[in-house]
């Protein structure tokens, strides 16, 4: 047609798709490997870090998948990592100590939990929506806080870890490492369907532009509302894991700073990028470790350099490797 | 004269004390094109939000189909085969040309809850893109990021996206608005194609394209319709060449 617009040659995929699955694949592999590095090294305390990383990475990956992809900042996230942890403690207080069990309690508390929050704090958008899923955090956490038969305030000591098959596997920290990166694997397997498909489209439309996707046919609610319970859900199969991994659950799990922590993973991250999600709770939680032991004034420090990514790398390392690889920033 | 597809009722709208559509009455025939054209600030384009479904009116009523749609949603009219292009191109501008317009059959094919398989792969969604795509010139640039195009490129986009949901009825808010030479050309070239197989209603600046394409034309002036007919008898009126076109067009 018209001819004096020089059209690039048509790309069927845009190649960074590609790109990313292997870079996640890659730190998978490097997860995986992290066992042996630590046997190499004689530091059992690594593999207790990689199993928070781990963790995280699921929870800062469901937060990416509202986050990033939907344009929901939700400033409430932890409480389903809360729930999820306090699935194992109060389950296991009745008796009732199977890993699967505690899943499907977390997973269904979380889902009527974000349904009925999400189908509230979804009324309204940018700022206020903020505020209300930070509202409905601090209520959830509260809650736990009331629970004076839990421990409260203080959280309480599991005395043992879930159990598979009625076996105490996972009372080794190899096993709880493994099933941890299995369940981030296939987290991300399905995550990384989810935005691809049908849905996601429709998701990440509404984030492009929502007045448009009415304007050809579809509501918003129905499927902002289902992504956010079904990263709830993912969020709190992390919760399920921090509790096994840590052997003890607070509120502290819950309250504001760890929302926010999971927010700064996903932006240092590079938002709507699932490796990044990953690669940002990586990031976030080395520092922490890291700087927390060369001063006490660690928060500081770390304010500091997110400050920086989010003046210079405004695309969290993702977009810095795309920057570099000479890509659109 | 048959039923009409649209037909609107005493639609009132007012920011404040400024009427923006006032005691609005109009038809429009299956079929036809209607033009509707008046100054700046008239309220085509808030009267195009209300018969969308993007803005509510104060009061009045609006029939579509022999149905009262006063009170549906945007989307949901969209489902009963309404499209609206903006004034303000309105896209999304992170996908791809060809993803914008897949969106818009995505929305009319089939169910949206689906979680696995790869959208961008659906051969029903791209191949139906493509045609539309087709129809405005953009299919060879189907793979290119929509939002850095030109601002002709958008307007074009618009329309395929409009004509991707199948509409009966279509709603253009100044389509042609900063497009220029050949790209408006073929997009005049391509609403006179559409005249036959769906009802159009064109807000326009250009007289020329108005009076060629139009089979009746409304003029709004300050929220209210002065005068509605035939090309011939709005260019006769001589209380539309006083009000309006006396300027516009010597
Ligand atoms: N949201 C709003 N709040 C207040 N006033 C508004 C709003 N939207 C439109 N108006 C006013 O209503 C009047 C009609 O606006 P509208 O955009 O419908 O005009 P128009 O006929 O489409 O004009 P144009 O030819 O410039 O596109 C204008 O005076 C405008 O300033
Ligand atoms: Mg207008």
């Amino acid at each position: 047609m018209s001819a004096n617009t020089a059209t690039a040659p048509a790309k069927a995929l845009p190649p960074r798709v590609a790109l990313r699955t292997w870079v996640a694949i890659a730190l998978f592999a490097g997860f995986a490997l992290v066992p042996v590095l630590a046997g190499l090294i004689d530091d059992p305390f690594l593999l207790v870090t990689a199993t928070r990383i781990v963790v995280f990475a699921i929870a800062a990956m469901a937060l990416d998948l509202i986050l990033g992809y939907g344009a929901m900042v939700s400033f409430g996230h932890a409480a389903y990592l809360g729930i999820g942890a306090y699935a194992v403690a109060i389950l296991s207080a009745y008796g009732i100590t199977d890993l699967g069990l505690h899943l499907l309690a977390a997973v269904m508390v979380s889902a009527v939990f974000a349904a009925i929050t999400g189908g509230i704090s979804l009324r309204t958008r940018g700022v206020y929506f903020i505020m209300i899923t930070l509202a409905f955090g601090q209520m959830a956490y509260f809650f736990f806080v009331s629970l004076s038969a839990f421990g409260g305030d203080d959280g309480m000591t599991l005395g043992r870890r879930s159990t598979v098959f009625g076996q105490p596997l996972l009372e080794d920290n190899l096993v709880l490492f493994y099933v941890a990166l299995g369940f981030l694997v296939a987290l991300y397997a399905f995550s990384a369907a989810l935005v691809r498909s049908r849905f996601g489209r429709v998701l990440t439309g509404t984030r492009e532009n929502r007045i448009r996707m009415q304007a050809i046919g579809f509501a918003p609610f129905p499927y902002q509302l289902t992504a956010f319970v079904i990263s709830g859900c993912m969020t709190s199969v992390a919760g399920v894991l921090l509790a096994n991994q840590s052997e003890f659950v607070s509120p502290a799990f819950m309250n504001w700073h760890r929302s926010g922590e999971l927010i700064v993973m996903v932006v240092l991250g590079g938002i709507g990028n699932l490796t990044g999600a990953i690669g940002g709770a990586m990031i976030a939680l080395l520092l922490e470790d890291w700087l927390s032991l060369l001063t006490r004034h660690w928060r500081l420090f770390f304010g500091l350099f997110l400050v920086l990514v989010v003046l210079y790398a405004p695309g969290g390392v993702t977009g810095l490797i795309r920057r570099i690889r000479g890509g659109p920033p | 004269m048959s039923d009409p597809l649209l037909s609107v009722r005493h639609l009132c709208k007012a920011y404040g004390a400024l009427k923006v559509t006032d005691d609005l009455s109009l038809d429009v025939a299956t079929g036809e094109l209607h033009a509707i054209i008046g100054p700046n600030g008239a309220g085509k384009t808030t009267l195009i939000s209300q018969l969308s479904g993007q803005l509510r009116p104060d009061s009045g009523r609006i029939d579509y189909g022999g149905r009262d749609i006063t009170r549906l949603k945007m989307h949901e009219r969209v489902r009963h085969g309404m499209a609206r292009s903006f004034q303000i191109t309105s896209i999304l501008p992170g996908f791809t040309v060809l993803e914008n317009v897949a969106m818009a059959v995505q929305a009319r094919s089939g169910s949206s809850f689906r979680f696995f398989g790869a959208a961008a792969r659906e051969r029903v969604l791209n191949d139906a893109a493509m045609d539309a795509l087709a129809e405005v010139g953009l299919d060879d640039r189907a793979h290119r990021i929509a939002g850095p195009m030109s601002h002709g490129e958008h307007r074009q986009l618009e329309i395929a996206v409009a004509l991707a949901t199948k509409p009966r009825l279509l709603l253009l808010d100044e389509p042609l608005a900063g497009t220029g030479g050949e790209e408006a050309e073929n997009l005049v070239a391509l609403f006179r194609k559409l005249k036959a197989r769906t009802t159009l209603v064109l807000i326009e600046h250009d007289m020329q394209v108005v009076f060629a394409l139009a089979d009746r034309i409304s003029v709004l002036v300050y929220g209210r319709i002065v005068a509605s007919g035939t090309p011939d008898e709005i260019r006769s009126d001589p209380a539309v060449r006083e009000a309006y076109l006396g300027e516009e067009t010597t």
